[in-house]
């Protein structure tokens, strides 16, 4: 489609500003200024909300396609939670307001939210205390991770190792290695999960930490988790919960009492809020009493006469994560869908989350092969291997899955699985759009069998065709620039 | 399509000795596996290397690959022209696609290295 | 579990869940459940391993948490007249930009994977890309990062990697907010860093010369600095560039307006906080962190990068590209963790640069100049008031003040401004000193008003 700088034109502008009523010139040394004005585009706005609007378009959406993308937790996002988010009394709130003398009695309203967002967090994941600032689910991993090491600094200890099973998330030896520790990663056995055997091999006082995912990203449930805490805290290591598949577990067990130390949380993905098209998000990061004193600052706090501050004096603390108290138009709304589901509701996610995965999974099961066929939580990973062998590969069953108005499900991760399609249908689909699914992915089975040539011209009915992946890497064409002024 | 005058690492690394230099690249097999070539990161010449340290990347649009040093020395030219034509290590893996020479120090981690009939094994051995 | 409560609720009332009773039935049936028990789908959690608690309040109606929840927003101020900045302004965003925001294709959407189901938000991306380079003249933008401190430290990370150098200058005009977010982060690393305090408001020349040297990786410079001051760089970066040591320049946008842009005076990496182009207070977040550099850089950069390329048929397309350098892909070898972003602030940022358009970014940043001006003479005549002029500012100035300034805001509060930011918090040696911002929001008549109220609370 056309660029926003191909409908702009001299002389437009699209916004309205206020009135100068200072008589004031602005006098500054030119070496001051920039020499050429900054090439933004001169659109109207009747042109601007009609390219935004056409763009909007050509995206699929959760509200508008079934989008059962593996470990995302792509479930529905209430429009309650959306209005309240509006209201001016947050929206135009200043951050540093509550840093003001007598400030904090301003913002007692928003420091209320986040005070009872980290209780409710808390009980939900059976952990101590929690911190909102970390703005994504990677960004409380680093946070954890920090807080790790700065414990282990605390206590004398001298620790390298981070380890973690060949399954879990990129992110999470990506945050270990910029945290500063050597990542090892632990092979999965035969049935998934982290192998017991490689791991007590591995694990020894030079370790710092073991990064899980629990359920881990096959949807599976290590029984031997609260024996994988154990050793670890024998060596004296902590044990790190990726949180992101905490959709398959609400009430039915928490991380605190498998014997987790530190746990982060996507609110974005388990408390309803809006993915954004990759962000914001958010990440709160919970630990245990004993962690506790090395949360990011500022905290906030309750004080004797029911009002709350904040509070920056923690010694221990690792110290400013975030600039504020971290994305709190996304807590906002995640505390609005806690409100609204409570206990029940919430049990209620978890179960028709499992339900829905385990209801797709055994249909799917008779037309693709399930290398790991467990009993699955609230995911499960397919292989499309058994159509690669006739050249329908993963990545083309996605495509053809666009043409009939479904997004396509997480492919080629986790790496242990060949050919992966990592499904995960959320509990916000009823039972007629997973039937729908099921028949769709028996149909593209079949012309996989049949005609697996037709699969290489998928999708056919998309804003666009295959995109040439190799030609944007090669010409890094990643700003258009080819104006006057560059 | 294993060239016979070559030898080969368990990295899919070849090497072609020129007198005291050598000069290495990626192979055939190698190339295949990784798909279309985007980019290619490679040493600065005069660089000092040893044997399996990371000599250079390789990269394709899902993947890096490290091209690891086969032998010890120091780089004495690098193929700056897969700059600009990546391509050129799938289009001609044993030809233009060499990525760079290197001065090698101890000539005795050649024997070490496999030959062309090795190396045919080796990759029947791994694809299974 | 209570089973009971589940059914006192029914079923998709409050959890969004769609299934009926019989559909329930029915799933668990296929899936060889004979039960009709919701709890015998967890038989893979041992028994010794269940929630020992769950101890949550039930739901309530949408009704009941709206009456809650604006019982807590009442609780917040947000109707002062507040010249609070800071780095983080009260600027006016047009009615466009929330309304293409709120099209849910647009934010129920999640990243990109898949291009040709994403094109929406992959060409907004690459335009957003765009805007920024324009605004800041630098070859190369990603999709956003968290904020402008992350920002900062994902700027002094990639620095370190691209010379292969650990020692980082950090010039004291710098936000002291992402100061304090860098030596956080970087506890762990073996990094030195070197704090360089300002001289009368700007960067401190001959302080710099002296620990700049050829085991310095970077300087971190910020224009207009936390005091509002603006400079021109172009002297330093020659002298970091002949040492081999890269510039980071963090910026304002809407200032960029206006002020001489990173690249005419010479920086390689230029960061900054977007809240300013359209993205609410929100009382610290979600904002947008953004990075650009030079073209040379680019694979050296952090997070998602949006390319245009063709389709099958030779049509333009857009997708995610350089992915190699992303955590999903290299894990512990990434050029960084980040994975979500702030796309949908991106996206903010944007239709907001689209609306003010070339013309007016550049209203808006004279605007805030002049009407800042305005401020600076208006409280310089408020007796014992000393507004520091030593060097120009964009819209943001310090003000000495005769008495605590913690009390003086405290009084102003009661009169209904947001006074302003007191420096001692982050400097203690500006225990007297205060910081004051001016948008283009605040009109003549509040600057008088807060003046006027200014002078009656030091005095009477």
């Amino acid at each position: 489609m056309e660029l926003i700088f191909e409908r702009s034109r001299k002389g437009k502008i699209g916004g309205t500003l206020p009135l100068k009523d200072v008589n004031e010139e602005v006098k500054v040394d030119p070496a001051y200024l920039r020499s050429r004005d900054a090439q933004l585009p001169c659109v109207s706005e009747p042109e601007v909300v009609r390219h935004f609007t056409r763009l909007s378009n050509m995206n699929f959406g959760v509200d508008s396609h079934f989008y059962p993308l593996g470990s995302c937790t792509m479930k529905y996002n209430p429009k309650f939670t959306e209005k309240i988010a509006l209201l001016e009394e947050f929206t135009a709130l200043h951050p540093l307001q509550p840093q003001l003398l007598k400030g904090a009695k301003l913002t007692q309203g928003a420091l209320e939210i986040i005070y009872n967002l980290e209780a409710v967090l808390s009980e939900i994941t059976g952990m101590a205390e929690y911190s909102t600032h970390p703005m994504a689910g990677a960004h409380g991993e680093l946070t954890g991770v920090m807080m790790i090491a700065a414990y282990h600094r605390h206590k004398g200890n001298v620790r390298k190792h981070i380890l973690i099973p060949d399954s879990g998330h990129g992110t999470n030896p990506a945050s270990a290695s910029i945290a500063g520790y050597e990542v090892k990663a632990i092979p999965s056995n035969a049935d998934g999960v982290m192998d017991l055997e490689e791991f007590k091999k591995t694990l020894n006082e030079e370790v710092a930490a073991v990064m899980l995912t629990c359920p881990n990203t096959l949807g599976v449930f290590n029984p031997h988790i609260k024996d994988i805490a154990d050793l670890t805290h024998e060596v004296g290591a902590l044990m790190y919960y990726d949180g992101a598949n905490l959709n398959a577990i609400m009430g039915k067990t928490r991380p605190g009492d498998l014997g987790f130390d530190v746990v982060h949380l996507n609110l974005h993905k388990t408390f309803a809020t809006p993915h954004g098209g990759g962000g914001p998000g958010a990440g709160p990061v919970g630990v245990t009493k004993e962690l506790a004193p090395f949360l990011p600052v500022s905290r906030v706090v309750k004080k004797d006469d029911g009002t709350f501050e904040l509070d920056y004096d923690e010694p221990l603390s690792i110290g400013y994560i975030a600039p504020f108290y971290g994305n709190f138009g996304v807590l906002l709304k995640a505390y609005a869908y806690i409100l609204l589901l409570g206990k029940e509701g919430l049990i209620e996610v978890s179960e028709n989350a499992v339900l829905n995965a385990n209801y797709l999974k055994v249909a799917l099961s008779k037309y693709y092969d399930l290398p790991y066929d467990k009993n699955c939580l609230h995911e499960f990973v397919l292989s499309v291997s058994r159509q690669a062998e006739k050249g329908v590969r993963a990545v083309d069953m996605a495509k053809a899955l666009i043409d009939k108005g479904i997004h396509p499900p997480t492919i080629y991760f986790p790496m242990i699985v060949k050919e992966a399609m990592m499904v995960e249908p959320t509990e916000t689909e009823s039972r007629e759009t997973l039937d729908h699914f099921i028949d769709v992915m028996k149909y593209l089975a079949e012309l996989a069998e049949k005609e697996p040539e037709l699969f290489k011209d998928f999708p056919k009915t998309a804003p666009v065709g295959r995109v040439d992946e190799v030609k944007a890497a090669k010409d890094m064409d990643v700003a258009c620039l080819n104006d006057d002024s560059l | 399509m294993i060239p016979g005058e070559l030898k080969y690492t368990k990295e899919h690394e070849w090497v072609r000795m020129e007198e005291n230099e050598v000069v290495i690249g990626i192979t055939d097999h190698a190339q295949s596996q990784l798909g279309d070539i985007t980019f290619v990161e490679l040493p600065d010449a005069g660089k000092d290397v040893k044997q399996s340290d990371s000599l250079a990347t390789v990269e394709s649009v899902k993947a890096a690959s490290d091209i690891y040093a086969p032998l010890s020395g120091k780089v004495t030219e690098v193929n700056t022209s897969l700059q600009d034509t990546p391509e050129m290590i799938n289009q001609s893996p044993y030809g233009d696609g060499w990525v760079c020479r290197v001065d090698v120090g101890d000539k005795t981690e050649l024997d070490g290295l496999m030959d062309a009939a090795a190396y045919e094994e080796f990759i029947k051995g791994t694809s299974s | 579990m209570n089973n009971e409560l589940k059914v006192v609720h029914g079923v998709g009332k409050m959890s969004y869940i769609p299934h009926s009773k019989e559909d329930r039935t029915e799933m668990l049936k296929a899936i060889g459940i004979k039960s009709t028990d919701m709890a015998d789908l967890f038989k893979c959690i041992p028994e010794k391993l269940r929630a020992r608690s769950f101890d949550l309040p039930s739901g309530m109606s949408e009704l009941e948490v709206d009456k809650t929840l604006r019982r807590l927003a009442k609780k917040n101020a947000t109707d002062l007249i507040t010249f609070v900045g800071g780095g983080f302004y009260d600027h006016y965003t047009p009615a466009a930009v929330d309304a293409v925001v709120s099209r849910s294709e647009f934010y129920t959407a999640y990243t990109p994977y898949q291009p040709e189901a994403s094109q929406g938000t992959l060409q907004a991306i690459y335009e957003y890309q765009s805007c920024i380079c324009h605004l800041t003249e630098m070859e190369v933008s990603n999709a956003s990062l968290y904020d402008g401190g992350t920002a900062l430290y994902e700027a002094a990370m990639m620095a370190m990697r691209i010379t292969g150098r650990n020692k980082i200058l950090m010039d004291g005009g710098v936000n002291p907010i992402y100061r304090k977010m860098l030596e956080s982060y970087t506890s762990n690393l073996s990094i030195e860093f070197v704090e360089i305090p300002v001289c009368h408001g700007q960067s401190h020349r001959d302080e710099i010369e002296k620990y700049l040297d050829d085991k310095t990786a970077a300087i971190i410079l910020q224009n207009p600095n936390f005091f509002g001051v603006i400079d021109d760089h172009t002297d330093i970066s020659e002298m970091c560039h002949a040492k081999g040591a890269l510039v980071i320049e963090s910026v304002y946008p809407v200032s960029l307006g206006m002020l001489k842009t990173p690249r005419e005076m010479g920086a390689d990496i230029t960061t900054g906080e977007g809240q300013s182009l359209g993205i609410p207070l929100s009382f610290g977040g979600p904002y947008l962190g953004f990075i650009a550099t030079k073209k040379e850089y680019a694979r050296k950069m952090p997070g998602r990068i949006v390319g245009a390329t063709v389709d099958n048929e030779g049509r333009r397309a857009f997708v995610l590209t350089l992915q190699t350098r992303e955590q999903h892909i290299r894990r512990e070898k990434a050029t960084s963790n980040i994975c979500s972003n702030e796309a949908l602030c991106a996206l903010r940022a944007l239709v907001y640069m689209c609306l003010t358009g070339r013309g007016g970014i550049k209203m808006v940043a004279r605007l805030c100049m002049e009407k800042t001006e305005y401020a600076k003479k208006k409280l310089s005549k408020v007796k014992g008031v000393e507004v520091k002029t030593s060097s120009p500012t964009f819209n943001e100035f310090v003000i000495r003040l005769p008495k605590d300034p913690n009390e003086i805001i405290g009084k102003l509060i009661d009169k209904g401004f947001a006074a302003g930011f007191p420096l001692g918090r982050y400097y203690p040696d500006m225990e007297d000193y205060m910081l004051i911002a001016v948008t283009e929001k605040r009109t003549k008549e509040d600057i008088d008003r807060f003046a006027e109220a200014l002078e009656e609370v030091l005095w009477n």
